[in-house]
């Protein structure tokens, strides 16, 4: 319960601040202004300015909504397709599970990293191009997730009686095997957001992902580091924008799972 | 004739069985563990393991079942067949309202019937809005009971269903089963407890690695054993005593 709250409000406040900055911030996020270079905390710029005279707030706002764009959009991507076709190797005949699983390895030799970097090469790098090559290389874990849990739902009785209950495998897999699963799924979709965010970030740190003038938290990490000595402050405000994220999605995703699985539910 | 099966053999694990079932009759399939019971149960029913193959005829109503598509055993399966499984703790769907789960053999076959009548007939009056962890044992047994006999199958198969259960909420499983199923259904009742065997059923089958050694009336096989293993399992069990 209480990971579901702190998670919730940490998530919450991502969200806030990206839906808030549709229509208000503080400043122009991508504007020069030469006169107020480097401002420290406090003052008119709560977070101060970065080497452009650019306020780092309204960058964060506006980087938040960057951050879940990619994050909903490479999960999105990695649970539509993966959780099927997990579902779909726990629940076939032998054969056909292990090729699944096998093209599935291939996948995963893949890092997340290099295959955006390669997408990014072929296509053009932007934040498209990231979020779904994040997504694909995402679609593994997802995979394998399914399936364990797949069989491990299978092998039990409710499935021997739905069966004996003359229901189809369609249904057994709808009705009785992904609610029995989601529980994983749900974990496995935090997990996987806070991976996605950070991979945006490094990403868009390497110059791989959004493209300036866009504000992204990776890219404001990257133009901190050369005064980094100097400016510390640069790097901690998205650095800490980029952990509460994660933090907020991982702590959200354990909190769901407790809630949403009925016998753990009964404990709370 | 309600089922009858003939030279049922499952790769050399159920060899060569044959046995008749009349509508409304009760028979119990007696055995020790391994002995084949289960798995005939499973390829009447078309549930076999992926690796196993059934040869034989198996037939319910004149209809073959064996050589069925999945697809036709599906629409018997709930409807004319149906079976009580021994672990109740497992089968029911722990993510699904009993109220749902017991509707869902009606939905499938076409008929509604209100979850609460249903289980008002298992004497589990108010459980529709309960999830399977917040009952019993025994009243999860009466659930998956009401789930089997929603339909009024023609042939009612029960896999050892008092075996995970303690000794009371035992007869009142037994005599729920006695009571509820209609008398035209026919019932093929695994156990390995003869006492339940004596309580429930007009005729048994003794079923010894893989093949039926002994068929008669439950009295005269309970009282004159003429196979060496009946015997044993007589003499290995209280039912004596308990009489």
């Amino acid at each position: 319960m209480r990971n579901l709250v702190i998670g919730g409000v940490l998530v919450g406040l991502v969200v806030l601040a990206a839906l808030l900055s549709f229509v208000w911030t503080p400043f122009d996020p991508v504007k020069v202004d030469a006169a107020h270079r480097l401002l420290g905390f406090g003052g008119e710029n709560l977070f101060g300015t970065d080497k452009f005279g650019r306020d780092l707030l309204s960058q964060l706002m506006v980087g938040a909504r960057t951050t879940l764009y990619v994050g909903v959009v490479a999960v999105g991507i990695a649970a539509v397709i993966g959780t099927p076709l997990g579902i779909l190797a726990g629940m076939s005949p032998r054969w056909l599970g292990e090729f699944v699983m096998r093209v599935n390895d291939v996948v995963l030799a893949f890092p997340a990293l290099l295959l955006a970097i390669m997408f990014g090469a072929v296509f053009g790098a932007d934040t498209l191009t990231a979020m779904v090559a994040i997504g694909i290389a995402t679609i593994p874990s997802f995979a394998r997730i399914a399936r364990s849990g797949t069989l491990q739902v299978m092998s039990t009785e409710f499935v021997l009686a739905a069966r004996a209950g003359g229901r189809s495998r369609l249904t057994i897999a709808v009705r009785h095997v992904l609610p029995n699963i989601s529980g994983l799924l749900i974990v496995q979709a935090s997990v996987s957001f806070a991976i996605a965010v950070l991979a945006e970030a490094a990403l868009s740190f390497l110059g791989f992902g959004t493209r300036p003038p866009t504000p992204s938290w990776g890219r404001m990490l990257q133009e901190s580091q050369e005064l980094l000595t100097v400016q510390p402050r640069l790097a901690l405000v998205p650095g800490v924008a980029i952990a509460i994220a994660v933090l907020g999605f991982n702590l959200l995703g354990d909190g769901l799972r407790d809630r949403l699985d009925p016998r753990l539910a009964a404990k709370v | 004739m309600t089922l009858s099966v003939t030279g049922l053999t499952v790769s050399s694990l159920v060899r060569d069985v044959s046995f008749e079932i009349a509508a409304g009759e009760r028979v119990g399939l007696i055995g020790e563990s391994g002995s084949g019971k289960s798995l005939t149960a499973l390829s009447i029913m078309g549930l076999l393991p992926e690796e196993l193959r059934a040869s034989g005829s198996v037939r319910l109503n004149g209809r073959e079942l064996l050589e069925a598509s999945e697809k036709d055993l599906s629409r018997l399966r709930g409807d004319e067949l149906a079976m009580v499984f021994q672990e109740p703790m497992t089968a029911l769907n722990p993510a699904m309202r009993v109220g749902r789960q017991v509707t869902e053999p009606g939905r499938i076959h076409g008929r509604r019937q209100p979850a609460e009548e249903l289980l008002d007939a298992v004497g589990l009056p108010g459980t529709a809005r309960a999830y399977p962890h917040q009952l019993s044992g025994g009243q999860r047994q009466r659930v998956v009971l009401a789930m089997a006999l929603a339909n009024e199958p023609s042939l009612l198969i029960c896999d050892e269903p008092t075996t995970a259960l303690d000794v009371t909420v035992q007869a009142q499983i037994l005599s729920l089963i006695k009571t509820s199923l209609p008398a035209e259904s026919a019932l093929l009742f695994i156990t390995h407890d003869l006492a339940v065997v004596a309580s429930v059923c007009e005729r048994v089958l003794v079923m010894l690695a893989g093949e039926i050694v002994e068929a008669g009336s439950t009295r005269e096989v309970l009282t004159q054993p003429k196979h060496e293993y009946t015997r044993k399992l007589l003499d290995a069990s209280d039912l004596e005593t308990r009489r």
